[in-house]
């Protein structure tokens, strides 16, 4: 798992030498190339969602700097004109909380990437963990370099993307009614996929059970905290049910946390967020 | 601008939360200690549970008892999974069922 950063030793020093070659910026757009795509679209959407709620385009890109997340962004948007803030926070945590395991298994590549990791920690999202966590990167390349313009190619997709959403929702005039379900139906293409990459489907399963009840028992403005209480104490007393079939499901922590193989994820792209 | 102020307040304190998930596990475990089993078995676990609460969540201002008893919600999620299950394309789902869903919802 480690073996990718651990040549790297001399790397801050050569960047500041060398600057950007060419073999590394045609490496890192190469890679990014299919996210960027992604993004670009993703993007446009959450603008064009963003703007029907009364949020123009500087909003997307401020927001986008400040969470850059695709998910947590997607349910920022119900919270932006009501809150309450406390919620909205709790709920980020319990969306983005996949991306504590992506630092995790990071640490060991990131380990010599000086001041770099901070922006690299920054915006480690789902696409570009996939990317960067694979141990075929290309040869003869500045793999610092190289990360730094991953992450930064997939940030600015997205923000570019998400900006001309915002513009595009400005000057087209239409009936918006009804396009919060591209939010619904996102979240839904995870979950198949999730379904489909996992064997065993007590979360999933649980997921939507909690949050069903709590929603049908607390009504519609109180259920979120104790559906995910429930979740916790749920999955924390069958852990050693649910445990052992995560951990045979794929020896690559790495895609059982994602739960989005690396290999499907350029056509999924970013809730994840985001 | 006063109306914008509780936007930037969400934006800030889920944009906080966001980032503490990224940098918080590099703050305590970036020097070497070991990751605590019960965490990675969380940090495993929960993302799965995650998108399921928010298609609830999604979901949660539907009215079955009313009319049109969340006939356009199940036809565009049936369509969503049944084309992502065809093809296998995230954005092309999302796309057919939205344009789906806003056709049904402004025209019952």
């Amino acid at each position: 798992m480690m073996t990718a950063g651990d040549g790297s030793h001399c790397h801050k020093r050569d960047w500041m030498r060398k600057g950007i070659d060419k073999r590394t910026l045609s490496a890192a757009f190469t890679t990014s190339l299919p996210i960027m795509v992604t993004f670009v679209v993703l993007g446009i959407g959450y603008g064009l969602l963003l703007e029907k709620h009364g949020f123009g385009p500087l909003w997307a890109l401020a927001s986008g700097i400040i969470i850059f997340s695709g998910t947590v962004q997607f349910v920022s948007v119900g919270f932006l004109s009501g809150g309450p803030v406390l919620m909205a926070g709790i709920t980020a945590l319990m969306v983005a909380a996949r991306h504590f395991f992506f630092s995790i298994s990071m640490i060991g590549r990131y380990k010599n990437e000086g001041k770099r990791k901070w922006y690299l920690y920054y915006a480690l999202c789902d696409e570009t963990y996939a990317m960067l966590s694979r141990d075929d990167i290309p040869e003869d390349i500045d793999l610092s370099m190289y990360r730094l313009l991953v992450t930064f190619f997939d940030q600015s997709a997205w923000l570019t993307g998400s900006v001309l959403g915002g513009i595009i929702g400005g000057m087209l005039t239409f009936n918006s009614t009804g396009i919060d379900f591209a939010m619904t139906a996102l979240f839904t293409t995870v979950y198949v996929q999730q379904w489909i990459d996992s064997k065993c489907h007590i979360p999933a399963v649980l997921g939507v059970a909690a949050t069903l009840g709590c929603r049908l028992v607390f009504g519609r403005d109180y259920f979120l905290i104790p559906a995910m209480v429930i979740i916790i104490v749920v999955l924390t007393v069958m852990r050693s049910r649910i445990e052992p079939q995560f951990d045979e499901a794929g020896g690559d922590e790495a895609k059982t946390a994602a739960g989005e193989p690396a290999e499907t994820l350029p056509q999924r792209g970013g809730v994840g967020d985001e | 601008m006063s109306d914008h102020r509780m936007a930037i307040a969400v934006i800030l304190v889920m944009g906080l939360a966001t980032f503490a998930t990224r940098i918080v596990p590099v703050l305590l475990f970036g020097r070497g200690s070991k990751v605590p089993d019960y965490v990675m078995y969380l940090g495993k676990v929960v993302p799965y549970t995650a998108m399921g609460l928010l298609i609830v969540y999604c979901l949660k201002d539907v009215q079955i008892m009313a009319a049109p008893h969340a006939l356009p919600e199940i036809a565009a999620m049936a369509v969503v999974v049944l084309s992502y299950l065809w093809k296998r394309n995230s954005i092309l789902s999302v796309v057919i069922g939205t344009v789906l869903y806003m056709l049904m919802v402004q025209n019952m």
